[in-house]
């Protein structure tokens, strides 16, 4: 028998895979640790490439449903027009040369006494630890007239792909004159500045195509993300405030929460009625099916977690990252999700290999592009305090309310910059 | 419930925090790399469009900066944000990490014409602190050879017409650059450095 340390381990494990390049056959000492992450969004692509780069002895098997993911940030380009769908898509060949083992298959539920993960495929995967990045599903039963099957229809486009491109098919075959009517979330959801770009982004197709239409936005909140950033640049571009504004925002106080559809006729019930040409309904939301499945979700609708390590409070060695976790004041957004995954995949790795979790550090900034020369953003470094994420004081914070033109055309070229690098950070 | 709270209570008492927030350890450099990466690309060098890459840097650059970011010296989008978010600690770590990883260029657009005149300005103006063509980092004066051309079409720009503070040295180059050839010697520089791939 071989007695040797975990560092020796490690040096061997690392030889070994040396030589196998070489054309001699593997030799494994033991059986490697094994990690098993479900859900192949932002949070666990990143969580997957991060672990295998810290420490390629750790093998690691991504479950994901679908062959590719269409990233939910820059979707509302594709509704404008300023972009096609796939330059929004992404497989997942990049995280295979990380040596992911990456599996596709539905996970219909976690064993975490037994630590097995198993699959709709039948099949069962066993972890030393699991990480779950379930993103969001819908509370389905919050807005009458309103489900799964009639999103067929009427889309959320809340989840990127095929709802992205039925949104931007009826937005293009919408008569000069129509309404499209949006209908915004409660808190929280993924995404807050999501819904008030998308608008911005179909103000901009419509004023340059169709310019006697209108974008209603019918919302059960009182304000929401960059609200004052939004509405000055509608004021700048879209007439916002003036007679025929193309946007007009109806709030909570104003009436604006949406109790009913009809989705054959397309009308509206909030306060008032709505007809709609095209109806865009971004439903409450809440952890996605298999947090629930799983047993990960609190009476909130949402993952609890440990914020150093983002291991369930209800599992243990389960851990939870992305939109469905708690990790406010993280918001829900695709960078935060990607910020969690490597402060996870860093605690995991130390734990696999007997150390305590590192000190993390987590960031997020959020562009939101109002027109193809204009955009403002949210950024925020964060840290633990009191074993709890905290923003560090006096730090991040929004674009000026007295940016420049200039600035703000500069915020585009970054946000495209932050998609570019940031998705080769997830997929590449 | 009571009895956990005092115990905690005391526990605080002990530990000598018990007027401020338990911080966790200062992060490792990768763990602070990390949060840099998503805009600057893998290991600092940036995918572009524009964001600048930030591998390969000297130490004592990489702090400036990040130093008249957090003072608002040096004009920014996010960076005048997010540079305040960090201790001189941190900063420092970022600094080393960076310092050692390669400049890795990518292909881009330019005029050769242009380029070739802002090779030649370069040479007259510039060569005597960004050495080596603008590659070198050992000058502390900051990459220039192969970085994204927006990025720097916007430094030009802040350089130029937004105030942004120059060195004495520089202020005076840059002066006798435009008196000379005006925005299109600036506009050659732009494409020269980008022409460097």
């Amino acid at each position: 028998m071989f007695n040797i340390n975990r560092r020796d381990f490690l040096n061997l494990a690392g030889g070994t895979a040396i030589v196998s390049t070489l054309g001699f056959p593997m030799v494994s000492f033991g059986a490697s640790k094994r990690v098993v992450i479900v859900g192949g969004g932002i949070g666990g692509a990143t969580a997957a490439k991060y672990i295998r780069m810290a420490d390629s002895s750790i093998d690691v098997t991504l479950i994901e449903v679908n062959k590719h993911y269409h990233t939910c940030f820059m979707s509302n380009e594709v509704l404008a027009g300023s972009r096609n769908l796939d330059s929004i898509k992404f497989g997942y060949s990049g995280l295979k040369k990380h040596g992911v083992n990456v599996v596709h298959d539905l996970v219909t539920g976690i064993d975490p006494v037994a630590k097995k993960v198993s699959t709709k495929g039948g099949k069962t995967f066993s972890y030393d630890a699991c990480i779950v990045s379930p993103g969001i599903s819908f509370n389905w039963d919050s807005i009458e007239g309103y489900d799964a099957k009639v999103a067929e229809k009427i889309p959320h486009a809340w989840k990127a792909g095929s709802q992205t491109g039925l949104l931007r098919n009826q937005i293009t075959s919408m008569k000069n004159g129509g309404t499209v009517v949006i209908v915004a979330p409660p808190n929280p959801f993924r995404c807050p500045p999501g819904p008030y770009e998308r608008a911005s982004q179909i103000a901009w197709y419509l004023k340059n195509n169709k310019p006697k239409s209108k974008i209603i936005i019918l919302d059960p909140k009182i304000k929401f993300s960059k609200m004052g950033l939004f509405t000055a640049g509608w004021q700048r571009h879209y007439g916002y405030k003036s007679a025929n504004s193309m946007i007009e925002w109806v709030g909570a106080d104003d009436g604006g929460e949406v109790t009913k559809i009809d989705s054959r006729k397309l009308i509206v019930s909030a306060e008032e009625t709505f007809k709609a040409n095209v109806l865009n309904v971004i439903p409450p939301q809440k952890a996605g099916k298999i947090a629930f499945a799983a047993d990960l979700v609190s009476s909130t609708g949402w993952c609890p977690v440990n914020h150093q390590t983002f291991e369930s409070t209800r599992h243990k060695d389960v851990h939870v990252i992305g939109d469905a976790a708690m990790a406010s004041p993280l918001p829900k957004s695709g960078y935060a999700a990607n910020s969690e995954a490597k402060v996870c995949a860093a605690a995991v790795v130390a734990k696999l290999n007997g150390k305590e979790a590192p000190a993390p550090s987590y960031i997020n900034t959020c562009y939101s592009i109002i027109t193809p020369t204009d955009a403002m953003s949210v950024a925020m470094v964060y840290r633990l305090a009191d074993g709890k994420i905290a923003k560090v004081k006096g730090a991040g914070g929004l674009t000026p309310a007295d940016a420049s033109d200039a600035m703000r055309q500069r915020e585009v070229d970054y946000a495209h910059s932050w998609f570019k690098n940031t998705t080769h950070d997830v997929f590449g | 419930m009571r009895k956990k709270y005092f115990v905690q209570f005391i526990l605080l008492l002990c530990s000598g925090m018990f007027s401020g927030v338990i911080l966790a350890a200062t992060p490792s450099a990768s763990m602070l790399a990390n949060t840099c990466v998503g805009c600057h690309g893998p290991n600092g060098s940036s995918l572009g469009p524009a964001s600048p890459t930030i591998a390969g840097m000297s130490k004592d650059n990489f702090i400036e900066i990040m130093t008249a970011y957090q003072s608002g010296e040096r004009p920014a989008t996010v960076m005048t944000r997010i540079a305040k978010g960090y201790t001189n600690e941190e900063i420092e770590l970022m600094a080393d990490f960076f310092s050692k990883q390669k400049f890795v260029r990518q292909k881009q657009k330019y005029d050769s014409g242009k380029a070739k005149l802002g090779k030649k300005l370069h040479k007259k103006y510039c060569e005597k602190c960004h050495e080596k063509g603008g590659s070198s980092a050992e000058d502390d004066a900051g990459i220039l050879a192969g970085q994204w051309e927006p990025y720097l079409r916007y430094s030009m720009e802040d350089f130029t017409k937004n105030g942004r503070k120059m060195e004495k040295k520089m202020k005076k180059k840059m002066g006798a650059l435009q008196k000379e050839y005006g925005d299109k010697g600036i506009d050659a520089l732009i494409n020269y450095y980008a022409s460097q791939n």
